[in-house]
């Protein structure tokens, strides 16, 4: 399958959009809403294989940035309390709470383990039968069900220390709230690859009915994307809006209804707050009541009021109404390395990713 | 069963002594070390001498083509290399963690050994400290380094616009045989860890004009391009069709969401030589077995203002610019 | 947070299952996708398998960019 990132396919396709933007009336911005597509675009440089007139944009697709700091500071009241060993994904751990981030807390002596994958939190609460093993759910449709299978098999043998912190959220309401938006001005949708695999195609047709734009499902090689922007590209130029699965070696129509079931099985849908886009109604997911003492939210805390970095703008970063580095603080307060907002730490936040690989003007 | 190390291992004892004796000497063996003195007393050298030091911790301390102590003689004779001198001399100190294994001090010193006979310089001096249970992770090696060089030491002072960079082998076997050892990614990876000495002597007798030599541990290349055009206020280009990255070594990077050019390597390095010697270095290196796939990479080039420090030309043509590593690289599943 | 790697099943027992990419090994659950063969290639999350790979659609996509591109140079 190498086949997909043949440098030759990538010249023919580019060749093949700048000539099918030729007949564009007007610039056209396509968004992305999957952190993984933010990082793959930039990593091979795609946006300067691309006209001038057509733009490519980060949405809210980075779980870990639309994260709120209230949930992080959660995860650190947690990780304060000795009773708990607190399991997460390596792209939380530098992520900053309204004071601190998990990382620190580690240095501190706070028990806070880096897990591959929520199974790995499975086999430390087994481990660790005296202790609460505490998950930190964070994540879309694409790592809901292996977090719901996770507790699944805690069920199974039997582990009553095993808990999760659920901050998921689900795509659909997001994109809902993002095209109902007035002010957005965009031409065209690139859906999440892996988040489709899970819920299929089938997913976006509601919301797409109700807004329509042109919008293709997409894979993450070069090869994928470039398919993906002339697509969007031609459905602009023929003033078409349709829903186009580009992604058939592992998106269905329907998804995957094993995983999907299990993820209903555990999880209910709940409202949820995101970083930069506020309060969307059904857009998280909380366990449901026959697993409700695995929700580590149950633990008595205390909190900070959760403290958004002054002059962040990563809210309008994540609405696509702004470029990182039309950020006031971007590149001067806050880098990769002194982050102020979690669109510059994690890996494929839309920040970091134009930090590490944008940001020099006259590179090309 | 093998023995466990105790707090009086380290308390300059009895049981000290019978670790040094029993443990240590056999395999190191060499006359300043026998001699058990204070400090060891070499012979006169003639050159100007190059002293490092450095510290050691890997998780596991057993991988797959290499351990500890092998890695503690190789990374420092590879810093001696680097400024193009031959190693003459280490010393060595271990901080053990009390109920560390005996046995992983056997491979641990016999890996060192090893390391030794290959690169004909010994170990001359050691010490052992022995810390509380918890307040170490099995064990640490610090180590110093005496080497005297060659020719003229080489230095990121002698680049300039036009050199050509090379890189002596495939990238970032090391640091992903530790990390696939690390997440039970089992596999055909193996450590590059190994003594570079013998493979810079050759490229320095040939009489290619080297004006530098860096060895890509942590970091990886990236890390060491960037430091090298941070100090010489140059950029350098690299191609990445051109940097040998093994098949196994990228799948283990794709499935933990790293970048290859980030990670270390223990037996790699990269050889910046001046315009039109590229060619005749390529043929030195390859013509040796820790070389036989070396390349040709980048090219260093002058910055104009506001220009990135390092960047590479990606395999669709564009460039892009390579950052510093931003904290420990850690697996991500975004 | 979606990174996603297509491997290849070399053998399972019930819902754990080996992959295999390019010589290096990972055990996986097959607990979202139960119905995997070995031999398939499957995509990897976060140590779940998640789909199985339609080869053939891959290689239909990547035929059709290449007569684009044979098209081109003719």
């Amino acid at each position: 399958m190498n086949g997909f990132a043949d440098p030759r396919l990538v010249r023919t396709l580019a060749r093949a959009i700048a000539a099918e933007a030729e007949k564009l009336p007007r610039p056209v911005t396509f968004m992305e809403v999957c952190g993984t597509h933010t990082n793959a675009i930039a990593a091979a440089g795609l946006r300067r294989l691309l006209p001038s007139h057509v733009r490519l944009i980060s949405g809210p697709g980075c779980p870990v940035c639309v994260t709120p700091v209230g949930y992080v500071d959660q995860a650190m009241a947690l990780a304060e309390d000795p009773r708990n060993l607190v399991a997460t994904f390596g792209d939380l751990l530098r992520v900053p709470a309204s004071s601190g981030s998990l990382e620190q807390a580690r240095a501190t002596g706070c028990d806070v383990r880096v897990v591959y994958s929520p199974r790995d939190a499975v086999d430390l609460a087994a481990a660790n039968p005296d202790r609460r093993v505490v998950f930190l759910g964070v994540g879309f449709e694409t790592t809901v069900p292996t977090v719901a299978a996770a507790v699944l098999e805690a069920e199974k043998r039997g582990l009553a220390n095993f808990f999760v912190l659920s901050g998921h959220k689900v795509m659909p309401p997001a994109l809902e709230a993002l095209l109902a938006d007035p002010a957005l001005r965009l031409e065209g949708l690139i859906l999440p690859g892996h988040v489709s695999v899970i819920i299929g195609a089938r997913a976006y047709r509601p919301v797409l009915a109700r807004y329509p734009i042109p919008a293709v499902i997409s894979g993450f090689t070069p090869v994928d994307v470039l398919r993906t922007v002339l697509e969007l590209t031609k459905q602009v130029v023929e003033g078409r809006a349709e829903l186009v699965n580009l992604y058939g070696r592992v998106v269905r129509e329907e998804g995957n209804l094993t995983a999907w079931g299990m993820v209903e099985k555990v999880f209910a849908p709940c409202d949820a707050r995101w970083r930069g886009l506020g309060d969307i109604a059904g857009s998280g997911l909380a366990l449901r009541r026959p697993f409700a003492s695995r929700d580590a939210g149950q633990f008595a805390v205390t909190l900070p009021t959760p403290r958004e970095p002054a002059g962040c703008r990563c809210g309008d970063v994540l609405r696509g109404r702004i470029d990182p580095p039309e950020c006031p603080l971007f590149a001067t307060a806050c880098t990769p390395d002194t982050a102020a907002g979690a669109c510059m730490v994690s890996a494929e936040g839309a920040c970091a990713a134009w930090y590490r690989h944008e940001r020099f003007a006259g590179v090309a | 069963m093998s023995g466990r190390i105790v707090l009086a291992h380290g308390g300059g004892g009895r049981l000290t002594r019978e670790l040094v004796r029993s443990l240590f000497i056999p395999p190191l063996t060499n006359e300043y070390l026998a001699e058990l003195g204070d400090a060891a007393v070499l012979p006169p050298v003639s050159g100007r001498l190059a002293f490092t030091t450095d510290a050691f911790v890997v998780d596991p301390p057993v991988f797959p083509g290499g351990d500890l102590g092998y890695l503690a003689v190789c990374g420092t004779v590879n810093d001696l290399a680097m400024v193009g001198a031959k190693p003459i001399a280490l010393s060595w100190a271990l901080i053990l963690e009390e109920g560390a294994d005996e046995d992983l001090l056997r491979t641990v010193t016999a890996g060192a050994s090893r390391a030794c006979r290959e690169v004909g310089a010994p170990i001359v001096a050691g010490d052992t400290k022995v810390v509380p249970r918890g307040k170490g992770d099995r064990a640490f090696v610090t180590t110093a380094g005496l080497g005297v060089v060659r020719q003229t030491p080489l230095s990121d002072r002698l680049l300039c616009p036009g050199d050509e960079v090379l890189v002596s082998g495939p990238v970032g076997d090391h640091g992903a045989t530790v990390l696939a050892a690390r997440h039970g990614l089992g596999g055909e990876l193996v450590s590059d860890v190994a003594p570079l000495w013998p493979l810079v002597d050759k490229l320095l007798a040939s009489g290619v004009e080297v004006h530098a030599l860096h060895d890509p541990t942590r970091g990886g290349v990236a890390t060491v391009c960037y430091e090298v055009a941070e100090r010489t206020g140059l950029r350098v280009e690299l191609e990445e069709e051109a940097i040998p990255v093994r098949p196994s070594v990228r799948a283990v990077m794709e499935v933990l969401g790293l970048d290859p050019l980030y990670v270390a390597c223990e037996g790699r390095f990269l050889a910046f030589v001046a315009a039109g010697q590229g060619e005749k270095a390529l043929a030195v290196l390859r013509g040796h077995p820790l070389g036989q796939q070396a390349n040709l990479v980048g090219k260093v080039k002058l910055r104009q203002p506001g220009e990135a420090p390092v960047v590479l030309r990606t395999a669709f043509g564009p460039l892009r610019p390579l950052d510093l590593l931003s904290g420990a690289e850690l697996p991500r599943i975004c | 947070m979606c990174l996603a790697v297509p491997m290849k099943l070399v053998s399972r027992e019930e819902l754990k299952g080996v992959v295999e990419l390019s010589g290096m090994r990972r055990e996986i659950s097959l607990m979202l996708l139960p119905e995997a063969q070995v031999g398939d290639y499957v995509l990897v999350h976060a140590g779940y398998a998640i789909a199985q790979v339609d080869e053939r659609e891959a290689e239909e996509t990547l035929e059709l960019l290449r007569e684009a591109l044979a098209g081109e140079e003719a």
